[in-house]
């Protein structure tokens, strides 16, 4: 019982060793202890989901798992999507179709919409938008957002 | 806001994390999905001495069925319930309340279990227990002991959980032949707590209710068995006159509790009006 802990995992394929505190949240470990400042902090208690990442296939709230839960996890954030240009399209779509303005919540959004694209199929708009929900944005009143994620859609399933 | 300091354990068997919790008691706090447990850490309304991690422990995890009966293990995730085939299957009232639990990204942490123990008065899963009347299975170091949904809710985020004890599993009864389940709730965002909701479980035939089992959550400070309205609808064949019935006696069985985001008498009326159109629901659905 130990307020650090040794934690061992893999962010955006690479292997990562650290201790760390017990407290830290998992997007705290990014931001500070990697310099992966692509993931952002809104709220920090799972409202906004800024903090948006990817642990093991599925998107998380980053402020709402601890960064020793991770320890043995494969994490991707914004920045390794963007490398791997597993998301290319939606990042070009989101250009096109005016989907971001300030930009905070946007590489929540874009993990968010990367798992709706996992789907393997397009979505109704109010499926977009029920998808969407747990993703704050304060500028765009989202509409460009659902236009820009419909597009990527159209883009890899067609119609 | 930052975390307070807390030590972290994260035992890999029951066995230790029973001990863990008979050794701590009521400094220490389980750790499961965190999607509630976390923002009350982020915002220092809690500081436990210890966190025990049950998330690796095998016993807790999945769904099965058997004998007429659904077992959820305490660590099933809502992302599993909503992807679950028995459940879609032998659970439709649980199958039709998952999509308004939370969003996504807290579908993929958080736990049956984890929604369960908290109790969260306006939580869709303790208010589908208490109309399917779960039992849920308590371990502790004392031994196991199991607990009907209906007197498991205490009060506000309060349960019949002693301090050393860990909720295992919940066993459900799966649907049987002739009955159907209905589920509504109004909240202001999707995947927002819900203002007012209810669940229906029923016998249907034809339009004739009987073993009628309403639930409503949202509106009181724990998920409350309606006993007069499930009465006034039991053995009779449903008609406007009967839906009035229900929603007068459902103003019996509620004292809503008034909150800046919804006053005491508006919870009331959501309550009847969405238990009206989920039992018209549940009759037309045959």
């Amino acid at each position: 019982m130990q307020e650090f802990a040794d934690i061992a995992l893999t962010v955006n394929g690479d292997a990562v060793a650290r201790r760390v505190e017990t407290r830290q949240h998992l997007v705290d470990f990014l931001r500070i202890e990697l310099g992966l400042t692509g993931s952002h902090l809104g709220c920090e208690h799972g409202v906004c989901g800024a903090c948006t990442v990817r642990v093991d296939g599925a998107v998380v709230r980053g402020c709402l798992m601890l960064a020793v839960q991770a320890d043995g996890a494969d994490v991707w954030t914004v920045e390794g999507l963007s490398d791997t240009g597993e998301i290319a399209d939606l990042q070009q779509a989101f250009i096109e179709r005016n989907a971001l303005q300030c930009g905070y919540c946007t590489p929540g959004m874009l993990l968010t919409a990367a798992e709706m694209l996992e789907a393997g199929r397009r979505m109704t708009r109010a499926e977009i938008r029920a998808f969407l929900s747990g993703n704050f944005c304060r500028c765009t009143g989202y509409h460009a957002i659902v236009d820009a994620i419909e597009t990527a859609m159209q883009g890899r399933f067609g119609g | 806001m930052k975390a307070p300091r807390f030590s972290y354990v994260r035992p890999e068997s029951l066995g230790s994390a029973l001990e863990l919790l008979a050794e701590h008691g009521d400094e220490a706090r389980i750790l499961a999905g965190v999607q509630s447990l976390m923002p009350t850490l982020n915002m220092r309304l809690s500081e436990p001495r210890l966190l025990i991690d049950i998330n690796r422990i095998d016993a807790l995890k999945g769904i099965s069925f058997e004998d007429g009966t659904v077992r959820i293990g305490a660590l099933a995730r809502h992302a599993e319930l909503l992807a679950s085939p028995l459940v879609a299957e032998h659970l439709p009232l649980i199958a039709a309340a998952m999509p308004h639990v939370a969003h996504v990204a807290v579908r993929n942490r958080g736990t049956f279990g984890g929604s369960i123990a908290l109790a969260d008065p306006a939580a869709e899963l303790p208010a589908c227990a208490v109309a399917l009347d779960a039992t849920f299975v308590l371990a502790s170091l004392r031994g196991r002991r199991t607990v009907p949904a209906r007197s498991f809710f205490h009060g506000l985020y309060e349960t019949a959980l002693a301090e050393d004890e860990l909720l295992v599993e919940a066993r459900i009864p799966a649907l049987a032949a002739g009955y159907r389940s209905s589920f509504l709730e109004f909240a202001r965002r999707h995947g927002d707590f819900a203002l007012a909701g209810v669940c229906c479980h029923a016998h249907v035939d034809g339009a004739v209710l009987s073993d009628v089992r309403l639930a409503c959550f949202g509106s009181e400070d724990r998920p409350l068995f309606a006993g007069a309205a499930s009465a006034a609808a039991e053995g009779r064949a449903w008609s406007g006159d009967v839906k009035q019935a229900v929603k007068a006696a459902l103003g019996g069985d509620l004292d809503p509790i008034g909150s800046f985001h919804a006053s005491a008498a508006t919870r009331l009326h959501l309550a009847q009006v969405l238990t009206g159109r989920a039992l018209d629901r549940m009759v037309r659905a045959g």
